[in-house]
């Protein structure tokens, strides 16, 4: 008994520490100029949040490619390092931390959302590596982190600009129903705070959990505030449900959504019931009807067509947050040589960078860059977007 | 009223999906005194079956019903052949463990076969939504409490009146005792794990229309589900299905008259208390003193 | 002198082996690993304590590893105090939420227990989402402190990475004591059987209680050094996935085994940047492993592999 319990002791130490050692192996890292620059992704690329994740990832891959086949930056090629956090905060520090100190990367582009990016944050400010994350909330780069840039369009201006639409069209009673995660509560802060500036009196707010399957509770509470216009805020599915609900319950005044459900899938979902819904978006949903004087057509056109000839199938908004932080990286990176400060400084000086979300021009108080304009309102009409105004 | 009605009405979907899951729960439960935490992913796999074969394969609704029924208990069987009895000690702790594992594993597959989207399918029968004093039903929210009542009666009638069910029951009672009286346990067991993985088929393929399945729905809905079988009492079918209702029900008033944001706590937190005060649940089958 | 028992070598040469790793490796990235495997390694612990000792399931543990890291965040970053009085704070607050939630929780059995602790994480959970002003809500709480001891703060991996395997080499230890004292006894006792336990004098419910309790504590205190080392914390971490997590840590390293839960906590830590390889199968993989361990090691791999080695020796010596 004594001598079979030693052995177990034994071999459970031997185990531990030579599996310690094994991770001490630490792999061996030289940099030369011929060597690639490794760019670090970290996406939700599986988990409740893959539909940002999975095309972020995809659109990275493509847009390092593209580079490359150009030529690379100064003669240099581009290499992708992407690791999955399945919208865990605690991978997403582990990941950052990879990529940081295993992988040597230059940069890193993602995370996707806002709590795996605010999560990400301070590894990349203490090791001092540029990070342009790809999540929608505002908390990332306000206040400004010297080393934090974002792509992806801030609530503030989806928030502004859907209330611009409503004081046109004088609507002034407003109902809002958020999702329960970091994405619907963003937008919630967002519609509260602002109400006030464009004159709104919001008269009912409601939530709705992420994997809810009937909201006409919430819409019977919403029906009897009587509101003018209906704003929902969340991703796919649950505006779909929303959306037919309110057809369920006859409720008829305008509803509007957020950039959330700014993907043809969430047409698909939500049937005839979605015909007539106002929502901002960026301007890659109507890049076919954009007046050709349109600085983003291009672009647009570009990416949405290489895009679904290499994938098979649709390019939506959110690729484009990953696309865009590789160009601007890019750009960043010309005449650097890897130099992390100076990338970061010339991010911070990037001016009229023209991508998927918008027109980007960082400063030292803005990192997000994009303006209230990189929206357009559109409303869903015959299976289709269409722009309004 | 009309309000009421209208949250009731909410109440009585949901309710009638809770049910359906927990009978499954329950039914399995019954028979072999496991829980298995994967259920919730039956239900998911049946709901995406369905929409490939009522979308893809353009099949009617009754038969594509049967398939996906067919379809699922019958990945059930495999579950309980291959994982099940395989294990080398089957205590509770390890069961929950491998259909915790089992319920990862489906998820992941799920996701390779459909994709990370949600999709969506129409509803069984095209009927606008049913007026009743100004509150609106959605005819497949009809179909979906007729069901959930039906599986629960043929439940009933299979436990009662045939002789398979009766040996099932006995299996519950006492394992050794029905097998010197000539019952093949091991069966029985498999039996149960078909019907009750059958079970969460059919509730997938009936809440397809109405929730917009996606590979990773099933968690939220097997907990649900358990939650619901535990509030009408693990074990008893009409409690289970009462239970769901009793979950829905509260948990729309509760949207209702107090706050959507608290809806889950409130189901968990009633859930807490009939445990406390009436551990057994609403309609105690059996005495809590398994494991 | 009373010779040194076999644990006690063991966690001496664990802590040797534990110093040398931390003072050789040089990448912060291992270090990073190291310090979640540590914090892991004390969730799983406080969890073996309950279950794999006093049988006693819980599916909600997580709920005082989020106690414990939420505490410390709105103490130490919204009102200021240091995390040195947050730190007790945090523990009365985990000593308290499981008196309140244990008396009457504990009463319960098997899958009924099982699920009275899933809906009380399920309600913590909810609550770190729903109760915004406070928490920050589903978007996460950030800001918080690094720590600091008179004037040497604990900002950088190495320091982090010994204040966090001191504190659970100091568990272990004391883990061991209790096992291996009365109470250790009464509650492998009331494991066996609670009737037998209770009619040889064992006050059950209390044993049940206090154990429950100091489970809490050591989840609580895990928590804690989560918080300041990661800065940030947000809801989804103390889920219910999160408590699932902790009881496959407990039960894949190998139940009543303290060595076990170092084991699992490092393999659950590790596996998922291994995994990393298989990308979009990865889910599954994880899955597929859980199962095939848990049919075919079902002592958990600790036991499991020894059992096979020394079967395996048993025949080659034959």
């Amino acid at each position: 008994m004594s001598s079979k319990n030693k052995h177990r002791i034994t071999a459970i130490i031997a185990g531990i520490l030579t599996a310690a050692c094994l991770m001490l192996a630490s792999p061996a890292g030289a940099d030369s100029a011929k060597d690639p620059i490794k760019i670090g992704g970290i996406f939700s690329v599986t988990g409740p949040a893959s539909f940002l994740g999975d095309p972020e990832r995809k659109s990275m891959t493509m847009a390092i490619d593209q580079i490359n086949e150009a030529g690379g930056i100064d003669g240099r090629m581009l290499e992708a390092v992407i690791y999955d956090t399945e919208g865990d905060p605690s991978r997403a520090v582990m990941n950052a931390r990879r990529l940081i100190n295993r992988d040597n990367v230059t940069a890193i582009v993602g995370p996707s959302l806002t709590p795996t990016s605010l999560a990400a944050v301070p590894v990349a400010e203490r090791a001092r590596v540029p990070m342009i994350s790809c999540a929608a909330g505002n908390r990332i780069t306000e206040p400004i982190k010297p080393w934090v840039f974002k792509t992806a369009q801030s609530d503030i201006h989806a928030v502004s600009s859907i209330y611009k639409h409503l004081q046109e069209n004088d609507l002034t009673k407003i109902a809002i129903i958020t999702v329960s995660d970091s994405f619907g509560e963003s937008g919630r802060d967002q519609l509260i705070e602002q109400a006030d500036d464009f004159g709104l009196e919001l008269v009912v707010q409601e939530n709705f959990g992420v994997s809810d399957t009937d909201m006409t509770a919430q819409l019977t509470n919403i029906r009897r505030a009587q509101p003018d216009a209906i704003i929902c805020w969340g991703t796919n599915p649950g505006p779909a449900v929303v959306a037919r609900n309110i057809d369920q319950l006859d409720i008829d005044i305008p509803l509007y959504m957020s950039h959330g459900v700014a993907s043809p899938r969430f047409i698909d979902l939500a049937g005839d019931t979605a015909e007539g819904i106002l929502l901002p978006t960026g301007r890659i949903l109507v890049a076919d009807i954009l007046p050709d004087d349109d600085p983003q057509k291009q672009i647009l056109k570009d990416y949405i067509e290489a895009y679904e000839t290499r994938f098979q199938e649709p390019a939506s908004a959110f690729g484009g947050y990953a696309f865009d932080a590789i160009n601007l990286l890019a750009k960043a990176m010309k005449g650097t040589d890897g130099d992390k400060n100076k990338i970061r400084d010339n991010l911070e000086n990037i001016e009229n960078h023209v991508g998927i979300s918008g027109t980007f021009n960082f400063s030292e108080t803005d990192h997000n860059g994009l303006a209230p304009d990189a929206f357009v309102m559109v409303r869903i009409q015959d299976g289709t977007w269409e722009l309004v105004d | 009223m009309q309000e009421f009605l209208q949250y009731f009405f909410s109440g009585m979907t949901n309710g009638a999906i809770y049910g359906v899951i927990a009978l499954g729960f329950s039914m399995l439960y019954r028979s072999t005194d496991l829980i298995n935490f994967s259920h919730g992913e039956f239900v998911m796999i049946g709901a995406l079956t369905m929409v490939t074969l009522t979308m893809g394969f353009r099949i009617p609704v009754l038969p594509a019903i049967i398939m996906t029924t067919i379809c699922v208990a019958f990945l059930g069987l495999l579950f309980e052949r291959l994982a099940i009895r395989t294990v080398r000690r089957p205590e509770p702790i390890v069961l929950i463990i491998i259909t915790v594992g089992a319920s990862i594993f489906l998820r992941g597959t799920a996701m390779l076969i459909w994709g990370k989207d949600a999709y969506a399918m129409p509803s069984f029968t095209p009927h606008p939504p049913i007026d009743i004093a100004g509150a609106r039903l959605l005819m497949q929210s009809i179909w979906i409490i007729t069901i959930s009542v039906l599986i629960a009666g043929s439940l009933h009638f299979f436990y009662k009146k045939t002789l398979a069910g009766k040996a099932m029951h006995a299996c519950a009672i006492n394992k050794q005792a029905a097998w010197l009286v000539g019952i093949p346990f091991k069966v029985m067991i498999l039996l149960a794990f078909g019907i009750s993985t059958g079970m969460g088929g059919v509730a997938g393929t009936i809440i397809a229309p109405i929730t917009m399945p996606a590979y990773d729905m099933g968690t939220m809905l097997g907990l649900k589900g358990f939650c619901a079988a535990m509030l009408g009492g693990l074990g008893s079918l009409w409690g289970s299905v009462l239970g769901g209702f009793l979950l829905g029900i509260l948990e729309a008033l509760g949207v209702g008259f107090i706050s959507s944001g608290l809806k889950d706590a409130m189901a968990f937190l009633l859930l807490l208390l009939v445990l406390y005060f009436r551990p057994g649940g609403i309609i105690s089958a059996v005495s809590v003193k398994r494991f | 002198m009373r010779k040194p028992d076999k644990h006690t070598i063991a966690c001496i040469l664990f802590a040797a082996g534990a110093a040398a790793v931390g003072l050789m490796t040089d990448d912060a990235y291992y270090l990073q690993v190291l310090i979640f495997i540590g914090i892991n390694t004390l969730l799983a612990l406080s969890l073996n304590l309950l279950m794999g000792y006093a049988g006693q399931i819980s599916l909600g543990h997580a709920a005082f590893y989020g106690i414990g890291a939420y505490t410390t965040a709105v103490l130490s970053a919204t009102y200021g105090f240091s995390p040195w009085l947050a730190l007790p704070a945090a523990i009365v607050m985990a000593m308290a939420v499981a008196y309140i939630v244990g008396r009457p929780t504990l009463r319960l059995t098997g899958y009924y227990l099982g699920m009275g602790t899933l809906g009380f994480g399920m309600i913590v959970s909810i609550v770190f989402r729903e109760w915004h002003s406070v928490t920050g809500g589903a978007s996460g709480f950030v800001g918080i402190p690094p720590l600091e001891i008179a004037g040497f703060a604990f900002d950088t991996d190495r320091s982090y990475y010994f204040l966090v395997w001191a504190v659970v080499l100091f568990f272990f230890l004391l883990s061991r004591r209790i096992i291996d004292s009365r109470v250790g006894r009464a509650l492998r006792a009331i494991h066996d059987g609670e009737h037998a336990a209770s009619a040889m004098g064992i006050d059950t419910a209390r044993m049940k209680l206090h154990i429950f309790i100091l489970s809490a504590t050591m989840a609580s205190l895990a928590g804690f050094l989560y918080a300041h080392q990661v800065y940030f914390i947000s809801p989804e971490t103390f889920g219910f996935m999160a408590s699932i997590k902790i009881v496959t840590m407990v039960v894949i390293g190998g139940m009543a085994s303290i060595w076990g839960s170092l084991f699992g906590a490092t393999l659950l830590t590790i596996l998922p940047e291994w995994l990393h390889a298989f990308a979009d199968y990865e889910m599954m993989v994880y899955g597929l492993i859980l199962m095939l361990v848990m049919i075919f090691l079902p002592q958990g791999l600790t036991r499991g592999i020894i059992d096979l080695y020394e079967s395996s020796r048993k025949k080659h010596d034959q």
